[in-house]
């Protein structure tokens, strides 16, 4: 899923000072699921905004919505009919889903509530971790399963780095080696020939190095 | 009247002091006595996020407050409420109120006839 932490609240009202009619909009989708722009976000911000203009003797006036997607055109259409009627949109989505409504909404301002983290997994309640950084090229048959663009802080492809010490990469004392831990793996798998297998290069033009992705499936056209 | 403190959530926690409440207390069962294993672990969890954005937003930290009781401790219920009453009067009115009550606009009896 997409990841992100709440944005400062400090830092949400001094975005919105200058309005005082707004539509607060969060989303079904991964912001749901990592608890950080779901319905419930919604009502937990909304209320907190207002209570917080209301004491500092200037209020405002929210209206509350939830998207099954902000990601999705279809869904994002169903905010058209009274958006126009507000200063501006407070988005709890991701930035897909932000950017995606000030594309369709281009006479509203539209305002992050969130910043978005990363492509991860739910380790246990309120805590997440990256997993895929979306390459575009994908490795993980012969690396047992473990990335080693994400998990490696340098994104080595050929193994790890002198500042691999027992098993820990020289970034964090809490970070993982990610060679080690695909080295460990692919021993356990009996799949240490996969090791020579990696490409002697990684192309990079099919991740972010090459500018803003398109995915076009013609057989979907 | 909630069933279980389990139900309770942030949001609900907050329209009550939208609603005017110049504090909260959340009464639950005994720690380890819940019917439904944790729902009063999870109201207290609740409670302490909301007492944070309550101070985070000025309009105080001491107006939130969980207790826990069995339902055989009706005494003990009434000094919990009476204490929790005495605290909330000490901090005084929820900085909403005292707006409200700034934007009230008293009828004089001259306008009133």
């Amino acid at each position: 899923m997409i990841t992100g932490t709440p944005k400062p609240i400090e830092e949400i009202l001094e975005m919105l000072e200058p309005y005082d009619n707004i539509v607060l909009a969060g989303c079904h989708g991964c912001v749901t699921v990592c608890r950080v722009g779901g319905e419930k976000e919604v009502q937990v911000l909304a209320s907190t905004l207002r209570l917080a203009r209301e004491a500092a003797g200037n209020k405002i006036a929210i209206r509350e919505v939830s998207l099954e997607r902000q990601c999705d055109p279809e869904y994002v259409e169903q905010m058209r009919p009274y958006v126009g009627d507000f200063q501006a949109v407070l988005s709890i989505a991701c930035g897909a889903g932000i950017q995606f409504l000030a594309e369709k909404f281009t006479t509203t301002p539209l305002l992050p509530g969130i910043n978005t983290g990363f492509l991860g997994v739910t380790e246990r309640q309120g805590e997440w971790s990256e997993r895929c950084q979306g390459c575009g090229d994908c490795v993980l048959h012969l690396t047992g399963g473990i990335c080693p663009v994400t998990r490696c802080a340098k994104s080595l492809f050929h193994g790890p780095c002198g500042g691999s010490v027992k098993g820990i990469c020289e970034v964090d004392k809490e970070v993982k080696c990610g060679w080690q831990l695909i080295v460990d793996r692919l021993v356990a798998l009996d799949q240490m020939d996969n090791y020579g297998k990696l490409k002697p290069y990684k192309g990079w033009n099919s991740a972010r190095d090459g500018g803003p992705r398109r995915i076009i499936r013609e057989d979907m056209i | 009247m909630l069933p279980c403190t389990g139900r309770i959530d942030e949001s609900l926690l907050l329209k009550a002091f939208e609603n005017g409440a110049d504090g909260v207390m959340v009464i639950g069962c005994l720690e380890g006595d819940c019917h439904y294993v944790n729902g009063n672990i999870r109201a207290r969890a609740r409670v302490e996020r909301v007492y944070g954005i309550l101070e985070k937003i000025k309009i105080g930290p001491n107006r939130i407050r969980m207790y826990n009781l069995s339902a055989g401790e009706g005494s003990k219920f009434a000094e919990f409420a009476n204490e929790f009453v005495e605290q909330v009067r000490e901090i005084g009115p929820s900085p909403i109120n005292i707006v409200r009550a700034d934007n009230v606009h008293v009828v004089t009896e001259k306008e009133a006839t």
